[in-house]
C-alpha cells in the first residue's frame, strides 16, 4: 500500500466502532441532561441488539427491526423510570440491576436465534458521489444508522439549546425544585427524557448485531454501555462532543490494532490501557477548568426529586 | 394519578422491616409467571433458588463465603455513598488489593512466617487504598468527576492483572499457563470450620460490619460524614472539610475492597488467576443501596445477594435452567426491593386533593 | 457431521434395544454426568462445541446417562463450589471444560474419590482425574497449508485472544506450514485480549487486512471475523464451528472441534467400569479435530496438498513441529531430524521464524 490508500478502510473503520457509542451516548446525555443518571446502557443496548436482530431475521425488514430495538430500548428504561422517577429508588443501584436484568433477558430471548448469520444493514450508495477518491466510500457510502447518528447529534444539539422544549428540559436538571415551582412536569419531562435515552441506547445495540457484527451472541456489547457513559463526561455533556469523543475512543482502539499487526513491541495490555487512560486524563484536565464543567454538568443529575407541596 | 406519594414527616420504622417481606411477596407472585412461561414448576424453583442452597451445612458455609468479598465491598462503599461520593470503582481497588497482597508471596514464596499472611492482608489493604486515591486526588485537586475516574481504572487494573499473571507472575512450573503458583500454608487464610471453605476473610467481613456500625454512630469522622451526606452547605458552617470526607471515603472504600481482593486470592483461590472476581465490586454496589447504606442492613442484603447466586447454580444442575434466568430473577428481586423502599419514607395516598378541584 | 448422524443411529438402536428388553435399563436409575462450562452455551464458539458434545453423547447413551451442565462459571472461587455441588449431587463423571478449573478440579476431586472427573486444557492429574485436550495446531497446521498457497500479498492475519502457549502454538503451526509452501510469508499478529468480544475481533481482522492480509485466521471464539473477511473479500478460516454461514464465499475451511467421540468414549469406560485417569491429547486422529469442507474454489492441488498433509499428521508421517527450523529470534527450534516434544509444545512461549512483531510476555 502506498501513500494515503491505508487511511480510508482506517477511517471506515473508525466509523462503525464509533457508531454504537455515538447513539448510546446521545440518548444517555439526553436522559442525564434532564437530571437521571440510569447506568444500565450496556442492558438497554443488548435489549436493543437482540430484539432488532429477531425482528430482521423474522420480518427481513431492517427499519422495522431498528424501530424495535428502540422500542425495547425504551420499555426497559420506562421500568427505570417507573423505579427511579415514581418510585424514587436509588438511581445508580437500579441502573446496575437494570444491566443486570437486560443481559439475562436478552440471553434468554436470543437463545434461538444463536449462530444464525444477517446480512448486513446495507449501505447507501449515492451514485456517482460514493466513487468519489478518498471521500466518495467515506462520506458517501455508509450504512443509513450512520447517517441517522450524525443528524440525531444535530437534532439533539438543536434541541437542548435551541428550542424552548430542551430548555425546559435542562432546567428541570439543573434544579428541579424551581421548574416545579413554574409549573412544569419535573417527573413528566424527566420520564420522556429517560425513554429516549433507552431508545438511543437499543438502537445503538442493533447497530451492532444489524451492523457493526451482523449476528446476535450473548453479551455481545462487551461492555460497550459503559464506555458510552464514559464519553458523555468526557464531552462536558455537549453532543458535539459526544461524537468527538466515540471517534476518538473508536480510533485509538482501531489504531493500537494497527501499532500491534505492525508489530509494534508493546505488550497488548498496556496498549488496552490507553483508552481508558485517555478518558480519565481528558477528563482531569476539562474538570480543572470548574466554569465549564459547572456551565454544562447538569446539577440535580442523580437526585431523587418529590415535589414538596 | 388517584394514588398521591407523600413524603412521612419521619421514616417509618415498620416498613423498614415489612419492605423487605413485601418485595419477596411480589418476587414470588411474579416468579410464578416467570416459571411459567419457562415450562419450569414454580415451586421447584422457588425452592432450588432458595432453599436448595441452604439445607447442608457445607451450602450455608458457601453462602459466606460468596457474601463475604460482598459485604466488604459493599460496607466500604456505603461509606462514601452517604457522603455522595460515588466510587464505582470498587472492582478495580479489590484488583489492585489482590495484586499488592499476592506481590508478598509471589516475590518471597518459601517464606514460612506467621507473619506473612497478616502482612499481606495490610499490603491488600493499602494497595486497595492507593488505587482509590487516584480518584480522590482528581477529585480533590481538579474535580474530576470520582464515578467516571473510579470506573476508567477499573478496566485499567484489570489489564494490570492480566499483564502480570501473563508475563512476570506466571507459575514458573507451569507451562507458561496464565496462573500463579498456588499460594503456601502461611499465606494461605486459615479456614474456620474444617469441610467447609469459611475462611478467616469471613471474619473480617464481620469485623468490617461490626466497625462501620461503630464509626458511624460514634464517632466524629462518621457524624461529619452524615452532615455532610445529608448537607453540605451545613456541613460547610460547621467547619467540615467537604475534602477530607472525599479522601477518607474512597480510602476507606479502597481498603476494604483491597481486603476483600486478598481475602479472595488467598481464600478460596488460592493463587493469582487473570479473573479473580466475577464482578463482585459492581455487585456490591446493589447490596449497599439494599442495605440501605447500614452496615447490618448490608450485612443481610449481602447473604441475600450471594443466596441468589448460588439459587442460580442450583437451579441450573437440578433444572436446567440457563444461567440468563439467573439475571431476570436477580433483576427482578431487587427492581421489587428497591421500589418498595419507597414505603420508608414516603405513604401512598388517595389523590384527594385533584378530586375536590374537580 | 458424521458423527451426529452416527449418534442418532446409535440412539435410535439404544432405544429399539431397550424396548426389546422391555424396558429392564430404563427404570435402573440413570448415571449423571455432569459438565461445567467457562462461557454460555450460547457463545457460538468454545463452550457451545463442548456443549454440542455433550448433547451428542446424552443422545448416544440415552437409556443409561442423564447429563447437566453449568454455564457462565467464572474461574475464581465459584469453580470449586459448583464442582463440589455437582459431586454431591450424585453426578459420576464430570468434565470441567476450562484451564482455570483445573486447581478446584484437583480440590473436589480429593474429598469425592468415588467421583471421576475430567479436566479439559491442564497438566495436573489424580487419581480420579484424567486431564484431555485437543491438538488444534494439526488443524492448524493444514490451514498454514492453504493460506501458504492462497496468498496472493503473502501477509498472512492472525487475530489472536491471549498470548498463552495453546494460542501461541496454533500460530507457530499456521506459519511453519505457511512459509514451508511459500517461504515469502509474514505471519502479523492482532491481540484482542479477550476471547470473546466480537466488535473488537472484527476490528482487528479489518486491521490486519487493512495491513495487507489476505487470509485472516482467528483464535478467538466469535464469527466476527469471518463476516469481515466475507465483506472485504479476503480468505478466512472458521474457528470451533464450521462458520460457512458467515462467510460462505470466504470460508476456506474451518477447523472443528468435536468433543462428543470423545465424551460417549470416556461415559461407556465410566459405565462399564473400565475408567482410568489418563492424559488424552487427541488429534485428527481421535476425530477431536475435524476439519470443515474445502471452499469449492479452492484449486484441487490446494485441496490435495491439504488432505496429503491431514493425512499424514493422521498416519505419523507429518509431524507439524518436525525441525529444522528456527525461533523468532534466529536459534534454533528444532534441528533436522528431530521434532518438539509435547512438554515443549504445552508450555510454547516464543515465536517461530516468520512472524512479525514480539511475543507479548
Amino acid at each position: 500500500m502506498s501513500g494515503f490508500d491505508w487511511i480510508v478502510p482506517v477511517i471506515l473503520t473508525i466509523i462503525t466502532a464509533a457508531t454504537p457509542l455515538v447513539f448510546a451516548s446521545l440518548g444517555e446525555l439526553v436522559t442525564e441532561k434532564s437530571g437521571v443518571l440510569n447506568l444500565g446502557v450496556e442492558g438497554m443496548m443488548l435489549i436493543g441488539a437482540v430484539s432488532g436482530f429477531m425482528t430482521a431475521t423474522v420480518s427481513g425488514s431492517y427499519i422495522l427491526a431498528i424501530i424495535v430495538a428502540a422500542v425495547a430500548g425504551g420499555i426497559m428504561a420506562f421500568l427505570f423510570g417507573i423505579l427511579t422517577l415514581s418510585l424514587m429508588a436509588n438511581q445508580v443501584a437500579t441502573g446496575l440491576a437494570l444491566t443486570l436484568f437486560g443481559v439475562g433477558l436478552s440471553a434468554l430471548m436470543g437463545q434461538a436465534f444463536v449462530g444464525q448469520p444477517v446480512p448486513p444493514l446495507p449501505q447507501l450508495d449515492i451514485a456517482g458521489l460514493s466513487d468519489l477518491p478518498y471521500i466518495g466510500p467515506i462520506l458517501f457510502a455508509q450504512d443509513a444508522l450512520v447517517y441517522l447518528s450524525f443528524v440525531m447529534v444535530a437534532l439533539v444539539s438543536w434541541f437542548l439549546y435551541k428550542s424552548k422544549s430542551g430548555l425546559i428540559l435542562r432546567a428541570v436538571g439543573d434544579s428541579h425544585d424551581a421548574a416545579h415551582s413554574i409549573g412544569y412536569s419535573v417527573i413528566g419531562i424527566r420520564y420522556l427524557a429517560v425513554i429516549f435515552g433507552g431508545a438511543m441506547s437499543g438502537i445503538g445495540g442493533a447497530y451492532l448485531s444489524l451492523a457493526y457484527t451482523p449476528m446476535w451472541a450473548e453479551n455481545m456489547t462487551a461492555g460497550r454501555g459503559w464506555i458510552a457513559l464514559a464519553l458523555i463526561v468526557f464531552a462536558t455533556w455537549k453532543p458535539g462532543l459526544v461524537l468527538v469523543g466515540a471517534y476518538m475512543f473508536g480510533g485509538i482502539t482501531i489504531l493500537q490494532l494497527h501499532a500491534q499487526a505492525a508489530g509494534l513491541n508493546v505488550p497488548s495490555q498496556i496498549l488496552s490501557m490507553l483508552p481508558y487512560l485517555a478518558t480519565v486524563i481528558v477528563l482531569v484536565l476539562i474538570s480543572k477548568d470548574q466554569s465549564r464543567i459547572r456551565k454544562h454538568a447538569p446539577a440535580c443529575i442523580g437526585k431523587i426529586f418529590h415535589p414538596a407541596a | 394519578m388517584l394514588l398521591k406519594i407523600e413524603k412521612r414527616s419521619e421514616y417509618s420504622r415498620a416498613m423498614v422491616y415489612v419492605t423487605p417481606l413485601l418485595a419477596l411477596v411480589l418476587t414470588m407472585l411474579s416468579s410464578i409467571v416467570l416459571f411459567h412461561i419457562l415450562g419450569v414448576d414454580p415451586v421447584d424453583a422457588l425452592v432450588n433458588f432458595f432453599v436448595a442452597p441452604l439445607n447442608s451445612a457445607y451450602g450455608r458455609s458457601e453462602l459466606f463465603v460468596k457474601a463475604t468479598p460482598l459485604i466488604l465491598c459493599a460496607i466500604g462503599l456505603s461509606v462514601g455513598f452517604r457522603a455522595n461520593v460515588w466510587n464505582i470503582g470498587a472492582e478495580g481497588q479489590l484488583t489492585i488489593g489482590a495484586i499488592t497482597g499476592s506481590a508478598l508471596f509471589i516475590y518471597f514464596p518459601d517464606t514460612d512466617s506467621i507473619f506473612l499472611l497478616p502482612a499481606m492482608i495490610i499490603l491488600g489493604a493499602v494497595g486497595g487504598a492507593a488505587w482509590a486515591a487516584i480518584p480522590a486526588y482528581f477529585k480533590t485537586r481538579f474535580n474530576a468527576n470520582e464515578i467516571l475516574t473510579s470506573l476508567m481504572l477499573v478496566y485499567v487494573a484489570l489489564l494490570l492483572l492480566s499483564l502480570l499473571i501473563h508475563g512476570p507472575w506466571r507459575d514458573p512450573a507451569g507451562y507458561n499457563f496464565p496462573e500463579s503458583q498456588t499460594f503456601s500454608d502461611s499465606a494461605t487464610m486459615p479456614i474456620l470450620v474444617s469441610g467447609t471453605r469459611l475462611h478467616f476473610g469471613t471474619l473480617l467481613a464481620l469485623l468490617a460490619v461490626l466497625g462501620t456500625w461503630i464509626m458511624m454512630a460514634r464517632t466524629l469522622i462518621g457524624f461529619q460524614i452524615k452532615v455532610i451526606g445529608a448537607a453540605p452547605t451545613a456541613g460547610g458552617y460547621a467547619g467540615f472539610s467537604q475534602k477530607k470526607i472525599v479522601w477518607f471515603s474512597l480510602l476507606f472504600g479502597g481498603a476494604m475492597s483491597g481486603i476483600a481482593g486478598i481475602s479472595e486470592v488467598s481464600g478460596p483461590i488460592g493463587q493469582l488467576l487473570p479473573s479473580i472476581s466475577p464482578g463482585y465490586g459492581f455487585t456490591a454496589i446493589i447490596v449497599a443501596f439494599l442495605g440501605r447504606l447500614h452496615p447490618v442492613g448490608i450485612f443481610f442484603a449481602g447473604l441475600l445477594m450471594a443466596l441468589t447466586y448460588l439459587g442460580g447454580e442450583t437451579a441450573q444442575i437440578n433444572l436446567g435452567l440457563p444461567v440468563a434466568v439467573t439475571g431476570v430473577f436477580q433483576g427482578m428481586i431487587l427492581f421489587y426491593l428497591l421500589a418498595c423502599d419507597v414505603l420508608v419514607h414516603y405513604r401512598f395516598r388517595l389523590n384527594t386533593a385533584r378530586k375536590a378541584a374537580l | 457431521m458424521m458423527l451426529k448422524q452416527l449418534s442418532a443411529v446409535i440412539g435410535t438402536a439404544a432405544i429399539v434395544g431397550s424396548l426389546l428388553i422391555g424396558g429392564a435399563a430404563a427404570a435402573d436409575e440413570k448415571a449423571k454426568v455432569g459438565f461445567i462450562y467457562v462461557g454460555p452455551v450460547g457463545d457460538f464458539g468454545y463452550t457451545h462445541r463442548h456443549d454440542v458434545g455433550r448433547q451428542d453423547m446424552q443422545k448416544a447413551l440415552n437409556d443409561k446417562v442423564e447429563t447437566g451442565f453449568v454455564e457462565s462459571v467464572k474461574e475464581g472461587p465459584d469453580a470449586e463450589r459448583v464442582i463440589r455441588k455437582m459431586a454431591s449431587e450424585g453426578y459420576k463423571l464430570i468434565f470441567t471444560t476450562s484451564f482455570g478449573f483445573m486447581n478446584p478440579t484437583l480440590k473436589v476431586a480429593k474429598q469425592f474419590p468415588d467421583v471421576k472427573f475430567e479436566h479439559a486444557t491442564g497438566y495436573k492429574r489424580a487419581d480420579n482425574v484424567a486431564t484431555y485436550s485437543a491438538r488444534f495446531y494439526e488443524g492448524r497446521y493444514v490451514v498454514g497449508k492453504i493460506a501458504g498457497k492462497m496468498t496472493k500479498t503473502n501477509v498472512i492475519g492472525y487475530v489472536g485472544s491471549f498470548p498463552i502457549p495453546e494460542v501461541v502454538r496454533g500460530i507457530n503451526a499456521a506459519t511453519l506450514a505457511a512459509r514451508s509452501v511459500n517461504p515469502d510469508v509474514v505471519v502479523k499478529v492482532a491481540w484482542v485480549n479477550s476471547w470473546y468480544d466480537p466488535g473488537r475481533e472484527g476490528d482487528a481482522a479489518k486491521a490486519l487486512i487493512d495491513q495487507g492480509a489476505d487470509v485472516i485466521l482467528q483464535h478467538t471464539d466469535s464469527a466476527a471475523p469471518m463476516q469481515v473477511a466475507e465483506s472485504r473479500g479476503v480468505w478466512a478460516v472458521g474457528q470451533a464451528s464450521d462458520m460457512a454461514k458467515f462467510a460462505p464465499n470466504w470460508q476456506l475451511t474451518a477447523i472443528i472441534d468435536d468433543w462428543g467421540g470423545y465424551y460417549i468414549e470416556r461415559t461407556n469406560a465410566m459405565l462399564d467400569g473400565t475408567w482410568k485417569s489418563e492424559d488424552t491429547w487427541g488429534g485428527f486422529k481421535s476425530g477431536m479435530v475435524k476439519l470443515a469442507p474445502y471452499n469449492k474454489k479452492l484449486p484441487e492441488e490446494v485441496v490435495k496438498l491439504a488432505e496429503d498433509t491431514r493425512k499424514g499428521i493422521e498416519d505419523g508421517s507429518i509431524q507439524p513441529f518436525a525441525g529444522p527450523f528456527n525461533k523468532q529470534d534466529g536459534s534454533v527450534g528444532a534441528a533436522e531430524g528431530t521434532a518438539l516434544d509435547d512438554g515443549t509444545l504445552l508450555g510454547m512461549n516464543w515465536y517461530v521464524e516468520g512472524i512479525e512483531g514480539n511475543l507479548p510476555k
